[in-house]
């Protein structure tokens, strides 16, 4: 594929890079801040032959997603906030089934149908499995629109590569706002050859089942270890997190997302100023860079996490700093006129670090 | 001696040798060896793929010697939807029960018969919910007791019976729709026609096929198998009468 620049919506740039990506297949039903990419690929996958189809709900779309997925092709579905929640079902079944798909939630304000501002408050939802049972879902969480694109090509291969549904998890603020991007194909990632599982018809060979449900003595429980096994390796092989300015840094700010992007401003302009501050951003909210947190609490006091909810990845920054440093918060939870400015933020480090915060870790 | 040694009974191709789960008097059972036969009569077996759904026939993939894709309670519909828009040449089918497609499931078989998806669906009407110990459906009848409905079900509290396949029938999406049963020769010699007739339809590329089976389901009816066949004639046929409601002589796109 030609590499071109091009200024478009995040949205664009998850629907044009889905198609970049192989995926000729897209169900879908409307909810803001994400519908530019099914009215975008409406258009389009009928011209690369493939479908578009706008389901009644998103648990069909879900659950279309899944017969997809079955037959081994590349398929996409994209929502927001309730219709996410609607899809969760469908999505404890594909980790059941080992299914890869690629679910984009461009996610808006809640509880309820809250709003359409951008918000972090999907974060539980998303890392914590969602739906009921066992499992768990590989997250990626873009910072640009670039990265959109990126990982939108990304979680194609790693789905396929886990056999396991990737999210990613995006904002209103990036799927609506427009940028500049490449669209540029990242290193492949291997993956396995999906005809030895794929329902095709039973050409030749016996018929074979795909399913979640096991009833056999041990059966379940064999079962779901050997899903865990697949998250260990996500664990290993494939956590990603992006440093800034992170050398010799009296104080960390962990921030994903757009959160991040905003604290990248702020991190900068005390850099500036002379204060040894770094930002630490995750992109794979799981499996989480733990790790990467614990080793820098060995030298760091100070943890501040800045996020577009009510205190959410905080915990899992707590996880990862054990009892050796501290950890401050900073939310905005969501709503019209709740994103914070990069000021805001340079304050509150500034708070932190004149020790006027209360850390959320000393109980 | 020859003729004593014939074998004029054996399982149909396209399923595996093995017993069914079933209760005694079970007409899943019977349904299940139909569609056997329908895919072996049409030779279709390598390009099947079949949908099960969660109720008492959620082990499809136990009896039917093709692929198999279990799909969540009520959403085979969207599930055969995608697989047969990703493979227009295989032949999909999907088998519900009646909680499965007429309580839980409804939006998905409404709109996937108005879309005039081209697959066929086998329905299962046995009037209550087998699989989690007989509770009321929606197809449950009027003054039927079930575990849920302990006074009968009475429409100023649970309102009336639903009649899926005359609602199938009038969406312009659908292009055959017929209802069965199987608890007489008579009876099922036809189910058996109308069965194969769905399927002949899709690989036609008619669109949305669709069968319902008043079928018994003796152990949650508190029944013997005889009494059950005895109450879908008594009972279930006058209200929801057996027959060929819809068949298209043409496909829509031509
Ligand atoms: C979301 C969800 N709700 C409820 C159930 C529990 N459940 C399993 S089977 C079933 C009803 C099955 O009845 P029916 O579809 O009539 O099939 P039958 O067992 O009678 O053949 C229910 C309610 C479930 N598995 N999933
Ligand atoms: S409970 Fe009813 S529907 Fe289920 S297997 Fe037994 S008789 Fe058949």
């Amino acid at each position: 594929m030609e590499e071109k620049k091009i200024f478009e919506k995040g949205n664009i740039a998850i629907a044009m890079a889905a198609i970049a990506a192989g995926c000729k297949y897209y169900f879908g039903y409307p909810i803001t801040p994400q519908s530019d990419i099914p009215e975008y690929l409406s258009r389009e996958l009928p011209r690369v032959g493939g479908v578009f189809l706008q389901s009644e709900s998103e648990v069909a779309a879900i659950n279309m997603l899944l017969g997809a997925a079955a037959t081994g092709a590349r398929v996409m579905t994209s929502s927001s906030g309730p219709g996410i929640s609607l899809m969760q079902e469908g999505i404890s079944y594909m980790a059941g089934d080992e299914l890869p798909a690629v679910i984009v939630n461009v996610s808006r304000s809640g509880p309820g149908l809250g709003g359409i501002s951008p918000s972090q408050g999907d974060y539980f939802q998303a890392t914590r499995g969602g739906g009921h049972g066992d499992y768990r879902t590989m997250v990626l969480a873009p910072h640009s629109v670039q990265e959109m694109w990126d990982f939108t090509i990304m979680a194609f291969d790693l789905a396929d590569k886990y056999r396991n549904p990737v999210i990613i998890l995006a904002d209103g603020m990036l799927g609506q706002m427009k940028e500049p991007f490449v669209t540029r194909m990242p290193e492949p990632i291997p993956y396995p050859p999906k005809d030895s599982w794929a329902l095709t018809g039973a050409k030749g060979r016996p018929g074979r089942v795909i399913k979640s449900l096991y009833l056999g003595h041990l059966e379940l429980e064999k079962h779901v270890w050997k899903l865990n096994e697949k998250y260990e390796r996500m664990k290993k092989e494939d956590t990603r997190w992006e440093e800034y300015m992170l050398d010799d840094p009296e104080i960390v700010v962990v921030a994903f997302g757009s959160a991040a992007r905003i604290a990248k401003t702020a991190v900068k302009v005390a850099r500036q100023e002379g204060y040894r501050v770094g930002l630490l951003r995750p992109i794979t909210l799981f499996p989480y860079p733990y790790k990467r947190i614990r080793e820098l609490s060995e030298k760091v006091e100070k943890f501040l996490t800045v996020e577009l909810n009510a205190g959410q990845m905080v915990e899992d920054v707590m996880i990862g700093v054990g009892a050796r440093s501290k950890v401050y918060f900073y939310g905005r939870p969501n709503g019209v006129g709740s994103l914070p400015t990069p000021e805001e933020i340079y304050n509150e480090i500034i708070k932190t670090l004149k020790n006027e915060k209360v850390p959320v870790n000393e109980f | 001696m020859a003729e004593i040694a014939r074998k004029v009974f054996s399982k149909p191709k396209s399923m595996k040798d093995k017993p069914f789960h079933f209760c005694p008097g079970c007409h899943h059972g019977i349904v299940h060896r139909l569609v056997g036969e329908a895919i072996d009569t049409l030779g279709i077996r390598e390009k099947t793929i079949g949908v099960a759904s969660v109720g008492c026939s959620v082990f499809l993939y136990d009896y039917f010697d093709v692929d198999v894709l279990e799909a969540p309670h009520g959403r085979a519909p969207a599930e055969a939807t995608a697989i047969k828009r990703v493979l227009p040449d295989s032949v999909v089918f999907i088998y519900q029960g009646d909680g499965d497609l007429a309580a839980i499931g409804t939006a998905e078989i409404i709109h996937a018969a108005n879309r005039g998806e081209n697959f066929t669906v086998i329905f299962i009407n046995n009037a209550n919910y087998g699989m989690t110990g007989g509770q009321m459906a929606p197809t449950t009848l009027l003054g039927m007791k079930t575990a849920t409905s302990p006074y009968g079900r009475d429409f100023r509290r649970e309102g009336y019976p639903i009649k899926m396949s005359e609602i199938i029938a009038q969406l312009e999406g659908s292009a055959f729709v017929a209802r069965g049963a199987v608890n007489k020769p008579a009876n099922l010699n036809k189910t058996k026609k109308y069965i194969l007739k769905a399927f002949e339809y899709q690989i036609k590329g008619m669109g949305f096929s669709f069968v319902e089976v008043l079928s018994a389901c003796p152990t949650d009816w508190g029944m013997t198998p005889v009494e059950a066949c005895e109450f879908i004639e008594r009972e279930m046929i006058p209200y929801y009468p057996l027959g060929i409601l819809k068949e298209k002589k043409v496909p829509d796109h031509l």
